[in-house]
């Protein structure tokens, strides 16, 4: 979720669209990822190389691509829809692809970007999504069992606040400043003009980069990510609410999909001749 | 929530003559309740009762025993029964009785009626009956499994979750990967083939759920797995480990159905490439898989179909080729099964089961499916409505729509409803009800207008009002003070004056 728009916040919006392409990279496909852009970056006027989304100075790397699905764009990324997909009460009339459809064995990622103070989270310049906020949205869908385990990233200022109030069991946060710290972005770009990305999304798309889909690395590598040598801020992250031990967790549990499967081993027999006097 | 479900099971133990155990409690017939308590948590049980009626042969039930084969038998007493959804008949034959082959003392037929042999006294005969009350209703593990969520974590097995969640409809989509078109021209009959062979399945099927069946071919979509070559079979190999990662560059192409928000379930059929054929599929062990093909709990089944290699090396491509559909189906119809639940693995080795043929599943294993769909659905809607009742505690002012309300009224009396019948041992009406239970439940806690972010919590109510109304109030209050001070100077006044 990007939670910015206007030009001077492309740094947001080239932030998410990298995760989303690390994790369409590791295996889920659009059917399974709900995006949320204010999509204005591209086709902004301001955009000396239209149609593209770059993350890296010298335009190395175009995150916009051909293949991009955004879900939710525009206004409609709002406070409401977004805690109306967590929850799960959507009007009727939406079709498939807006809706997050997840059962008691999903693993949920959550990723969320922008500008942020302690306690809330600046969705578009007009709204504001609070911490308790949140950790009610994640109630409900613990109640309902919409989620195995949910793993919540956020780089905003004060990122740290936004996860404080989390209650339900089987979360795990990471933050990438503590609570009266800022989130500094990484590079200029002078050919295009505004900060391409925000330092803690830049090294933990390093990290990721180095991810396969049968790669073992697990949380813990993710919490060493960024260090304040780089990141200038301090990253926190929250497992008390988890079960399992980070170090048992491997990344591609949430970035990437490594189904569970079995071999078929018998088959049922049927009977050609009976078929056709059984069928109407 | 709490929940506390009683399951009765209508059991009739029918005696052939020369099986009758001579330790009887009663002369027969006689009737007898037997319980059994599956605790799932510290506040969720599960009570079975077993009520068992135990009687002699009628003449007819005794001629139709008189049968060549068990499957005869079984044939010919299901004509003779009324046999509810939910209840169990089970005939006793004497020990020394052919109908049974040697080494079998228990065999299953595809409706609702097993043959035990007798032998070994009562005893004996009340374990094999119970076992083959847990093999044809439900067992343990089987509840457990249907109301995962309330087990206690650590005392799930790896197996937890695996089967589909109980929901009102399901799509199943079967899909033909053609990757080389410029080599094989694969012809599939589908629509045949589920008309022939799907379709009686999903008809049995239909008393749980509704099915909508659609199909697609998709041209160059490869898996994401490059097989191994291997020397000796001269054949490509997908090992076991690497079966994981084959279905998802694939699952992007798949699409689904926009309108219909049902489970959908992918059936792939994979035509390998010319140049990497055939391929067959290892399991952990190394050896090739016979069906050619592996399932994804809660998602569907793929199979790798291997092309025949052409007599003469100088055919002209693209061969044209006509899928084996019958083989085909097979597998997929038994990757269905195991999508469901219905394994037919874990069972003494004395048990005989009747094949189902054409119609894909026995009555008595559309029966498990109920019971645990039924005990599922019971336990979701108790979940649910707590849940709101809790949301509506928690933020007082909300708002609850009357069509809300009546969806959470109608929720809480067709659970009750399915309470009741599930005690009488009425599988299908308690079946429907805790459909109709679930369906009211969900759209009451789903519903749209219960937004929490619609309704603003206490201290954003404070924080609104007090920068408005603590300045204006303060010349107020200090005007109020100077009124009351004059009045009382005022009242002091007279009195002093006089």
């Amino acid at each position: 979720v990007c939670t910015s728009r206007f030009w001077f916040n492309y740094r947001h919006v080239a932030n998410t669209l990298s995760v989303y392409r690390s994790v369409k990279r590791l295996g889920i496909p659009d059917s399974h990822i709900v995006l949320m852009l204010a999509d204005d970056m591209a086709c902004n006027p301001r955009n000396p190389k239209p149609a593209t989304v770059f993350s890296h100075k010298n335009m190395e790397l175009n995150v916009y691509g051909d293949d991009v699905e955004v879900d939710y764009r525009s206004y409609e990324v709002t406070v409401e829809n977004f805690l109306r997909v967590l929850t799960g009460r959507i009007p009727p009339s939406t079709p498939r692809s807006k809706r997050l459809l997840s059962d008691d064995r999903s693993n949920i990622l959550i990723y969320m970007t922008g500008h942020g103070g302690n306690g809330f989270l600046k969705f578009q310049d007009s709204e504001e999504i609070t911490n308790v906020e949140l950790a009610d949205a994640f109630e409900q869908m613990w109640q309902k069992r919409r989620y195995n385990e949910l793993l919540f990233i956020i780089d905003t200022c004060q990122g740290a606040s936004m996860y404080e109030r989390f209650y339900s069991p089987n979360i795990m946060a990471l933050a990438s400043s503590q609570v009266g710290e800022d989130s500094l972005s990484h590079q200029p770009d002078l050919g295009i003009g505004v900060h391409l990305m925000d330092r803690y999304t830049f090294y933990v798309l390093e990290f990721l980069e180095e991810i396969h889909p049968a790669s073992q690395s697990n949380m813990n590598d993710l919490f060493q990510v960024c260090p304040k040598s780089l990141c200038v801020s301090t990253p926190g992250h929250r497992t008390d609410l988890f079960q399992r031990d980070p170090q048992n967790v491997l990344i591609t549990d949430f970035f990437g999909s490594v189904r569970k499967v079995e071999i078929t081993t018998d088959t049922i027999s049927l009977d050609v001749d009976l078929a056709g006097f059984e069928s109407k | 929530a709490s929940a506390q479900l009683q399951l009765a099971v209508p059991v009739a133990v029918v005696f052939a003559p020369g099986s009758v155990p001579g330790d009887l409690p009663k002369p027969l017939p006689f009737r007898d309740v037997q319980e059994m308590e599956i605790s799932v948590n510290l506040r969720t049980s599960v009570t079975s009762h077993y009520e068992m009626i135990y009687r002699r042969t009628t003449a007819r039930e005794e001629a139709a025993l008189d049968a060549a084969t068990a499957r005869e038998a079984d044939a010919a007493l299901h004509l003779l029964q009324d046999a509810s959804l939910g209840s169990l008949t089970m005939y006793v034959v004497p020990e020394t009785s052919s109908l049974l082959p040697q080494g079998i003392s228990v065999y299953v037929g595809k409706h609702r009626s097993a043959l035990v042999r007798a032998g070994g006294g009562l005893a004996a005969l009340h374990t094999r009956l119970r076992q083959l009350t847990q093999v044809m209703s439900f067992s343990a593990s089987s509840v457990s499994a249907a109301l995962s969520d309330r087990v206690p974590d650590g005392h799930l097995g790896p197996g937890a979750r695996r089967h589909l969640k109980s929901s009102l409809g399901y799509e199943i989509t079967f899909s033909l990967l053609n990757p080389d078109p410029k080599s094989h021209a694969v012809d599939w009959d589908i629509e045949d083939a589920v008309n022939r062979y799907v379709q009686p399945v999903l008809d049995k099927l239909s008393l749980v759920a509704n099915f909508s069946v659609d199909s697609q071919i998709l041209y160059y979509a490869v898996l994401g797995v490059t097989p191994r070559f291997d020397k000796e079979s001269s054949s490509f190999l997908l090992s076991a480990h690497s079966l994981p990662h084959v279905i998802n560059p694939v699952e992007a192409r798949l699409g689904s159905s926009a309108a219909s928000l049902y489970p959908v379930l992918n059936f792939l059929l994979y035509v390998p490439e010319r140049s990497h054929s055939p391929l067959y599929i290892q399991d952990k062990d190394g050896a090739p898989v016979s069906t050619n093909a592996f399932h994804s709990p809660r998602w569907g089944g793929i199979m790798v179909y291997n092309v025949e290699v052409p007599a003469s090396p100088q055919a002209s491509l693209p061969l044209h080729v006509d899928v084996d559909m019958e083989r085909v189906m097979e597998v997929f119809l038994a990757q269905l099964r195991l999508l469901f639940g219905l394994s037919r693995e874990e069972l003494p080795p004395e048990f005989l089961l009747e094949s189902p043929g054409n119609e894909g599943l026995a009555d008595w294993e559309l029966d498990r499916l109920l019971w645990a769909h039924t005990v599922e659905n019971i336990a979701t809607v108790s979940t649910t409505l707590t849940s709101l009742a809790q949301l509506l505690d928690k933020i007082g002012n909300i708002v609850i729509k009357d069509d809300v309300a009546s969806e959470v009224y109608r929720a809480v009396a067709s659970a009750q409803r399915a309470l009741a019948e599930l005690a009488m041992g009425h599988l299908h009406s308690a079946f429907q009800a805790s459909k109709e239970a679930v369906t009211s439940s969900e759209r009451a806690f789903f519903d749209p207008s219960l937004l929490h972010l619609l309704y603003f919590p206490d201290d954003q109510k404070f924080a609104i009002y007090i920068p408005l109304f603590l300045p204006m109030a303060v010349p107020i209050l200090l005007s109020l003070a100077k009124i009351v001070r004059e009045a009382r100077q005022r009242k002091k006044e007279p009195t002093k004056m006089d």
